[in-house]
């Protein structure tokens, strides 16, 4: 006799369990396979999962088992020309051509375990331990976002707030706590009465009788006048107003395009840019990009623009940043919106811009932006906007970092030395 | 011989009625055969589901563990980069037989995994004297829900990474959790959780009362060279050693340890009889089709798409061939039984001397006996034939590490027959297989120390993941272990997991708190 069942309604990620079990125990081992991979691979893809490779010695599961030598005999299949006596000499990778059976059932002598994790999972492990610097500080210093948040029961408020259900439930109770006594004298006088009556009639007991109906009566009365529901009932819902995070951010790309930055440049710039933008967007519900390109003068772009178009020319940095308090204070509104702002140059400047520069940043910018980063691409040595900028960061260091990029390799550690959680 | 043309489909898409119909042909067929099974539960599952299945090493219900993570892991990966096709077929040695048929699949390969699995390995699971003795099919998917839902217990209780640990060990002595000789009680649910209880408290008092022996031991005795002798015999089954006399174990842990060790037991006669059980259900497959073939039930389509994957499953690759991994136990097991069939069907005069009681006799009668009485090891012994030896063409190399060369042993021809069949059933000893591993000492009255003995064969020694082995039987003993790896009586080498040098006082110290003394 056969059933034959249909199956494939149910659940199908039965592993799941054993796959996240097998993701945190190499987290280590992960983390260290994604860091590379993110250094090398291209901007387009970054977005979506990745392969890991671990070594497969890490991950192993050992048993007893023979190691190399001693003195053995295989038999394998489909011999050729062999007679019995030949000699033959040894193949490179032991195992006497193939090896036992059971020796490569598994792993096909692959040395390294690959397999890919989701988008979710790679971005997880790219941002692992890495913090938005003062995300808190900021949003209390937001005013006008509240939203009304449940805090319990209280016994005053607005009628509109009643809670029923508890109301009558502590009426319930105040009702049988002030008749308790009363209630069982009554069941009392109402059992005594009772006895008397089955008694025979005489003066005594229609006294008596006549006694104690007149105090059923008066409990009687006593219980009705306790009221069925009394203010002091009344039981509220309570709100309070919680200030809410402006759950959206602007990002700022601040990229110096002059004749100095190369193509090569301009990519790594991307990349960085990729990377923030990632970052960011798993930390707010919305997140917005504005581009300002700047040679001698700033401008406003879309992403292709920003990108791929070519000026030439000389370098005033400070031209970007006045653009970016400009639009700040027409579009951008502190309380709604989080402003994080990204400079790349490879440090050419006007001198005498640079010392303007430090001024708009720590007098302007900094202390509406929730962070500032400066990345110097620069295989050379630095002028003088780095130092003005080194300055500032010795001001203002909670809110402005500043790293140097020196080839594609160096973006995503310089990304997490920017980004480090740091202990407040 | 070919009957009117009348197959039951054309196509290849399945319904479940046509599952239903080539079931019944199939099932009429294998009772010509007397191939006699369990009810069958056929399950129709998606590939996901199967690389769920597959990565739990077949086991329809598991304990979680980060193990079977990474199979499901590797074989998702492999799956889709198309470097493995999910193998179309896996059974469940329980009562009812449970198959799994994946929806992906044709018509035609639906119906060759029915005649496979639900009827080949089946029968073999119902009738082989291993699988009768050994495992328990009615009440194995109840322990299996017992010991996932024990397992997730502990974890809860104790956190999951004790659980981990534990488990991590276990897995390591995996292979040394298994009785060779002696026959297990059967398990079944009921009786499981009732004792399971009795059990822990039972358990714990018995290794109190190893242990406090110690403190009334005259002095004179304990300082004297008169060890005791524990255990009596050396012990092959080391987690079961370990889950009855380790002395700082929690009445938990054993049962955890019984787990693995049970799961361990349950799958011995299949790794004990690979080859013929997959040999025997690929026969069966095979002849079933045919049969059907021959009664013109299946078209010359089905036979065509049969025919190919028939081929591909049974294909063995020469030793030089760069697909070559040993020997293939489809292609060994299909061709020895086939080769039976004809020695009884069509003997020459070598069968006739190689295999006189069986020449000429009634084959389907021999070869229902061969496969109830038989394992992979004596089951070669006894029926491989020179004819099989020489298609083959199997050779010995002789691999000494003491010469500079390889050395070509025996081959099929006369002298090596002999030779070549030992070889080979050698080859399928699991015991020879698997290092030969026991416990021989446990220090009672001194630093607790359990003493495990390697014997060597041929002078094979140990890998090198043994020294990662004995940090798990560490784990699981907690106090100082020892390997003597030996070689005809002389230990060559030895292991002690913590290292000699640095064996921790305090270990010792803890130990006996531990225990109140």
């Amino acid at each position: 006799m056969s059933y034959i069942v249909d199956r494939r309604l149910n659940g199908k990620d039965k592993s799941s369990v054993n796959r996240q079990r097998f993701l945190d125990r190499y987290k280590k081992q992960i983390k260290e396979a994604v860091s590379d991979a993110a250094s090398q691979r291209s901007i387009t893809d970054l977005d979506s999962g990745e392969q890991v490779t671990i070594p497969q010695r890490n991950i192993s599961e050992p048993i007893f088992q023979h190691g190399e030598g001693g003195d053995r005999s295989i038999i394998h299949p489909g011999n050729k020309e062999f007679v019995t006596g030949d000699r033959v000499k040894r193949p490179d990778n032991g195992g006497g051509g193939g090896g036992a059976g059971d020796a490569s059932d598994n792993g096909e002598g692959s040395d390294d375990f690959m397999f890919s994790l989701s988008r979710e999972e790679y971005l997880d492990f790219l941002f692992d331990d890495l913090a938005l610097p003062n995300l808190i500080k900021q949003h209390l210093k937001g005013t006008d976002n509240f939203k009304y948040k449940h805090a319990g029961i209280v016994s005053q408020g607005n009628p509109s707030k009643i809670n029923i259900v508890r109301s009558m439930r502590s009426s319930l109770s105040r009702r049988l706590a002030m008749g308790g006594s009363s209630r069982a004298r009554l069941r009392e006088a109402k059992q005594e009465l009772e006895l008397l009556l089955d008694k025979e009639a005489s003066v005594e007991r229609n006294q008596a009788v006549a006694l104690l109906e007149e105090e059923i009566q008066t409990l009687t009365d006593k219980l009705a006048r306790i009221p069925y529901l009394d203010t002091y009932d009344l039981r509220y819902n309570h709100h309070v107003k919680d200030p809410v995070p402006s759950a959206q951010a602007v990002m700022f790309c601040l990229m110096d395009v002059s004749g100095s930055m190369t193509q090569q440049m301009k990519e790594i710039a991307k990349r960085f840019y990729m990377l923030l933008y990632l970052f960011l967007e798993r930390s707010y519900e919305k997140t917005e990009i504005v581009f300002i390109r700047h040679h001698t003068a700033a401008k406003e772009v879309d992403e292709e623009e920003f990108f791929y178009s070519r000026e030439t020319g000389g370098t005033v940095v400070s031209s970007a940043l006045k653009l970016m308090n400009e639009i700040i204070e027409e579009r951008y509104p502190l309380d709604q919106w989080n402003i994080y702002g990204a400079q790349a140059s490879d440090g050419d400047n006007w001198n005498d811009d640079s010392p303007l520069c430090k001024k708009l940043l720590t007098e302007k910018l900094l202390p509406m932006s929730q962070y500032f980063t400066y990345v110097e691409i620069t295989p050379r040595t630095h002028q003088s906007l780095w130092d003005q900028y080194q300055l500032v960061e010795q001001e203002c260091g909670d809110c402005f970092a500043m790293q140097e990029i020196k080839d594609i390799s160096d973006i995503y550690p310089v990304f997490r030395e920017l980004f480090k959680r740091r202990s407040e | 011989m070919k009957k009117k043309y009348q197959p039951i489909s054309e196509g290849s898409e399945w319904t479940f009625e046509l599952i239903e119909q080539y079931d019944a042909e199939i099932r009429r067929v294998a009772e010509h055969y007397k191939l006699d099974t369990y009810p069958n539960q056929i399950e129709v599952i998606s590939s996901e589901q199967m690389m769920d299945a597959y990565s739990s090493i077949g086991m329809p219900i598991g304990y979680s563990h980060w193990s079977y993570g990474k199979q499901f892991i590797s074989v998702n990966q492999n799956y889709k980069r198309g470097v493995m096709g999910l193998a179309y077929e896996i059974v469940i040695n329980s009562d009812p037989c449970i198959a799994y048929l994946m929806e992906e699949n044709s018509m035609t390969m639906q119906a060759l995994v029915i005649a496979h699995a639900c009827y080949g390995h089946n029968s073999f699971f119902k009738n082989n004297y291993l699988f009768r003795t050994w495992t328990d099919a009615t009440s194995i998917i109840d322990y299996l829900v017992f010991a996932k839902k024990y397992i997730g217990d502990c974890e809860e209780r104790h956190g999951v990474a004790q659980v981990e640990k534990l488990l991590d060990s276990c897995h390591a002595l995996m292979n040394y959790g298994v009785d060779r000789y002696k026959r297990p009680y059967p398990i079944s649910v009921e009786l499981e959780k009732k004792r399971q209880k009795e059990r822990e408290e039972y358990q714990q008092t018995q290794v109190n009362a190893l242990w406090r022996t110690i403190p009334n031991e005259k002095p004179a005795r304990r300082a004297g060279d008169t060890k005791v002798q524990f255990p009596k015999e050396p012990q092959e089954n080391l987690l079961y050693f370990v889950e009855k006399n380790a002395p700082r174990l929690e009445p938990w842990q054993r049962e955890v340890i019984r787990i693995v060790r049970k799961t361990a037991q349950y799958f011995y006669p299949q790794r004990q009889t690979q080859v013929m059980n997959e040999g025997w259900a690929t026969f069966w497959h095979y002849t079933i089709l045919n049969h059907l073939y021959d009664e013109g039930k299946v078209s010359d389509g089905f036979m065509l798409e049969f025919l190919q994957s028939h081929t591909g499953v049974i294909f063995q690759p020469a030793f030089d061939h760069p697909g070559y991994s040993g020997i293939n136990p489809y292609a060994l097991g299909f061709s020895m039984f086939c080769d039976i069939r004809r020695i009884c069907e069509d003997p020459t005069d070598e069968d006739r001397e190689w295999f006189p009681d069986i020449a000429g006799s009634d084959w389907l009668e021999t070869l229902h006996f061969a496969m109830k009485n038989f394992k992979d090891e004596s089951f070669i012994l006894q029926y491989l034939s020179p004819r099989l030896m020489r298609e083959m063409r199997f050779f010995t190399v002789h691999d000494d590490d003491r010469k500079e060369m390889l050395e070509i042993g025996a081959i099929h021809d006369e002298q090596g027959y002999q030779q070549i069949r030992e070889g080979l059933a050698r080859q399928y000893n699991l015991s020879v297989n698997e290092p030969d591993i026991q416990v021989v000492q446990v220090d009672l009255h001194g630093d607790r120390s359990i003493t495990l003995r390697h014997k060597r064969q041929q002078r094979r020694p140990l890998g090198d993941t043994t020294e990662e082995v004995m940090r798990h039987m560490h784990r699981l003993w907690a106090f100082p272990v020892h390997l003597e790896s030996s070689y005809e009586g002389k230990v060559e080498k030895h292991y002690h997991c913590p290292p000699r040098a640095d064996v921790d006082p305090a270990l010792f110290g803890m130990g006996f708190n531990f225990l109140g003394v």
